[in-house]
């Protein structure tokens, strides 16, 4: 397996344009197994030494970064202004590329949403080498065709990020988090989404539901007043729960996602804990996004797996399994069903006729 | 209002394939579901951009996702195009017809399926009142967020394929922010379903695709939606300064300060001037600018925010500061602003209205370049904008009677030069349509427009979807994006550096 390294755009373009063979590009490499297991690639696209921050305009909450950077580095860089990149995915070292391409996100998605949400530019190096923009570095603009969309979360089948423009939002002055235990989570958190409190996430652990408010210093007291009441106990702290956000999942687990409509939480936590005995279970309850862990030879995972797809149906969800060690991803359909997957191969086929770009890896064996 | 461009609509020989279409699909829709004759087609010849007119070659009111599955599959077997229309209401000619194709008028699929409050849903029909979805939410304590100046007649397909905004989108987002799930009619007829009601849906996000490609990749027939709770309270505040500059720095210190308001509004004294004749809205007096700041929110957060504003907008200067004590009163803060557009008419016998963004820390700048422009020409330009988010909606007020059509269109036109030397944007909202395609690669590389083209030859490879829209010029499909040399028209222009 060959490294490339580029350093800007232009020396990406050339890696691509100037080869042939499979490629996948990686970041931080936190995701590196996530996904259809495919055979190395012929070349690996080492994006880590483009990690400038192009251009924060602070003035009007846009920055535009490589696609190498690390998201921790960014938030850094954007803090000294009182602003951040509103995504809060765990994953340690991830690049901003990595987590679009994966479409990864946190607990305070429930406030500021995921990244197709946040992201107003896309630079995309295709396998060609082409190298082509879209949107632009104003937060409203519908003008053309809006790639972002489609590269953000194609886990780098369709081509390689190479630079994003993103929308900012000002670090909240205060914060409160209201903490209870509760077996049951549904009915709290219906309460919660029906009730004009605006909690910027609500994440349950299995046995814990952390409320955070995060606002003003008024209204994060009030507004954590009102849930203690609303949930009738509950402590109030400002600090995040330790490991507050993080994934259930250790090293050699068999790593899951499972979405749901949002009334389903409790049906869909029975269903997860039935299918996988002994499991881990974090929600973004609020969210419909429930990650799930089992240790690998803890269960048959593929018969579980199946199981599982056909009770979360009725739900509307979907069973992703996103990493496993190999010999159990070998036997699993690791993305399940996926709708309007023709249309995606027609997609995949006008950017990536070589199939060249991350084969394999994707729904369908896109 | 201006010159019909010359319309590129062709009818060699299609008069033969659009007449057998019209006998099948009266023989399968029935009678009352095709129009034939010439004076109705008429009354569909242009969209809320009058400017741009073409009749159509046939007209089909579909009621049933099965009716626009049949309509499009036989364009697609006869090769004829065809233009999907929701309310009319487009800015951009987006819904502009084909003489040579068939007009598929969406606006009796207008109901509203499901108000899933559980989930935070709404399934709704293309043709659905844009206002509506919110009232039907309404008596649960949601809304759908999306409020375009016209969300009393728009519809919900349209705004899906403009990916419309409105005041409330610098909080809120856009439509693209508040669609989960789509039933769409492919450009061959069959029908695909992207995303549902849980987030996330695995593969391409084919929702964030489609909204937003202005009809070109295929025809929603059903649309699930986001619903909001209401927010606990709403404050607006109207305050009257005596530059734009001050008003311009008061919101620079709002955002400076953290506050995320709902809405940011400005208008310039022209705007104010019209909008009082046409409404009576009461702005201040004598005020070179007001400025509407909308806040909402938890109560504390909303009353924090409000006093920071508040003290703002004194620090720059403002000498009225009017906060709405009830839904009246917001009313009629908002009535001034809302009527904006369509009150030029009192004080100009035709305008342009303008749609570009700029970088919010630019308009300053770009609203002295406006003022010299119109100065220089003789052209008045009111302006009404979301200073919030940097999108402005200059109004080019001519009089064609005195021959100053063409002037007004090159200052319309100089407009958007400067939102792109600024590094903005041609459209905010209004989309590109038949009105700004040639403005695209202006933006965009010839490069870049391949490259998004290649989605359209992924979902529309015949170039049958509401051809001639959005690109300045089509690309065959199945050519590679040309691997062309010289500069990015931006990087030409100064404006950017790296691709």
């Amino acid at each position: 397996m060959e490294t490339s390294r580029p350093r800007s755009v232009e020396e990406l373009s050339t890696a691509l344009r100037d080869s042939s063979g499979t490629v996948r590009a990686r970041g931080g490499g936190t995701k590196w197994s996530w996904g259809a297991s495919t055979p190395n690639p012929d070349m690996l696209l080492d994006l880590t030494a483009m990690n400038d921050v192009v251009e924060h305009a602070s003035g009007d909450l846009v920055v535009t970064v490589q696609a190498g950077t690390s998201l921790t580095d960014l938030q850094t860089a954007l803090g000294a202004a009182g602003q951040w990149l509103s995504l809060d995915p765990p994953e340690r070292h991830a690049t901003v590329g990595g987590v679009v391409s994966t479409a990864t996100s946190g607990p305070r998605r429930l406030r500021f949403g995921t990244p197709r949400d946040l992201l107003i530019g896309v630079t995309v190096v295709l396998a060609d080498g082409t190298i082509a923009r879209s949107g632009g570095k104003v937060v409203k603009n519908v003008a053309g065709y809006d790639l972002g969309k489609l590269v953000t979360g194609a886990f780098g089948t369709l081509g390689v990020i190479a630079e994003c423009t993103f929308r900012l939002h000002p670090v909240a002055p205060a914060r409160r988090v209201v903490s209870l235990d509760v077996a049951d989570p549904g009915p709290l958190v219906g309460a919660v989404l029906r009730s004009p409190l605006e909690p910027a996430a609500l994440e349950w652990d299995g046995e814990r539901l952390h409320a955070l408010f995060e606002t003003v210093e008024g209204a994060a007291e009030s507004q954590a007043r009102d849930l203690l009441s609303l949930a009738g106990r509950g402590e109030v702290g400002d600090a995040l729960p330790e490991a507050f956000g993080s994934r259930p999942w250790r090293d050699g687990d068999v790593a899951l996602k499972v979405t749901h409509r949002l009334s389903s939480l409790s049906p869909v936590v029975d269903v997860v804990r039935r299918r996988l005995p002994g499991c881990r279970l974090v929600a973004h309850a609020g969210s419909g996004v429930i990650h799930a862990a089992v240790a690998a030879d803890a269960t048959d995972v593929a018969a579980s797996v199946d199981e599982l797809r056909r009770e979360v149906g009725p739900h509307d969800g979907s069973v992703l399994v996103l990493d496993a060690p190999p010999d159990v991803k070998a036997g699993i359909d690791v993305w399940g069903p996926v709708r309007g997957l023709e249309v995606m191969r027609r997609v995949k086929a006008q950017f990536d006729p070589d199939a060249r770009m991350s084969p394999g890896r994707f729904v369908g064996g896109i | 209002m201006r010159r019909n461009p010359p319309s590129e609509a062709s009818a060699k020989g299609d008069n033969v394939a659009l007449n057998g279409l019209a006998a099948d699909f009266v023989g399968h829709l029935g009678r009352d579901a095709v129009v034939t004759d010439r004076v109705q087609l008429r009354t569909y010849e242009c969209d809320g951009l009058a400017a741009y007119r073409c009749i159509p070659g046939l007209v089909v009111l579909a009621r049933t996702t099965d009716d626009v599955s049949y309509v499009v599959r036989r364009c697609h077997e006869s090769g004829v195009p065809f233009v999907a229309r929701g309310a009319g209401t487009g800015l951009s000619g987006g819904a502009l017809p084909r003489e040579d194709g068939v007009l598929i008028v969406l606006s009796r699929m207008s109901h509203i399926r499901e108000v899933d409050v559980d989930d935070q849903r709404a399934v709704v029909e293309p043709g659905a009142i844009n206002l509506d979805v919110t009232r039907a939410a309404n008596p649960h304590g949601f809304y759908y967020a999306p409020d375009p100046s016209s969300q009393q007649i728009c519809s919900i397909g349209g705004n899906v394929a403009e990916n419309s905004g409105g005041a409330h989108c610098l909080k809120y987002g856009f439509t693209v922010n508040h669609v989960t799930g789509l039933e769409v009619v492919m450009p061959d007829g069959t029908v695909e379903t992207f995303g549902g009601r849980a987030p996330d849906p695995p593969g391409y996000d084919l929702v964030g695709a489609f909204v937003g490609s202005e009809g070109t990749l295929g025809i929603a027939t059903e649309v699930t939606v986001r619903l909001l709770r209401r927010p606990e309270t709403v404050q607006t505040l109207l305050a009257g300064f005596r530059t734009m500059d001050d008003a311009g720095g008061a919101v620079s210190d709002i955002i400076a300060a953290g506050v995320v308001p709902a809405a940011v509004e400005m208008m310039d004294a022209l705007a104010i001037e019209a909008a009082e004749a046409a409404v009576k809205c009461g702005y201040p007096t004598g005020a070179g600018a007001v400025l509407i700041v909308e806040l909402d929110g938890p109560l504390a957060e909303v009353e924090a925010h409000l006093a920071a504003v508040d003290g703002f907008c004194r620090e720059r200067g403002a000498f009225e500061i009017r906060v709405a004590a009830d839904d009246a009163q917001r009313a009629s803060i908002w009535r001034g602003r809302k009527s904006a557009f369509a009150a030029v008419g009192r004080i100009s016998p035709d305008y342009i209205v303008q749609d570009g963004v700029v970088p919010r820390t630019s308009l300053a700048q770009v609203l002295r370049d406006i003022a010299s422009l119109s100065e220089e020409t003789g052209i008045r330009v009111a302006n009404v904008f979301h200073a919030g988010d940097g999108n402005l909606h200059p109004l080019v007020l001519f009089d064609e009677a005195k021959q100053e059509t063409e002037r007004a269109e090159e200052v319309s036109s100089r407009i958007l030069d400067l939102c792109i030397e600024h590094g903005g944007s041609i459209t905010g909202e209004h989309g590109v349509g038949a009105d700004k395609k040639k403005h695209m690669s202006r933006m965009f590389s010839d490069v870049d427009l391949d490259v998004m083209q290649l989605v359209r030859c992924a979902f529309d490879p015949d170039n049958l979807c509401n051809p001639g829209k959005v690109f300045p010029t089509p690309r065959l499909c199945g050519e590679r994006p040309g691997r062309r040399t010289g500069a990015h028209p931006l990087q030409e222009a100064g404006v950017a550096e790296i691709f």
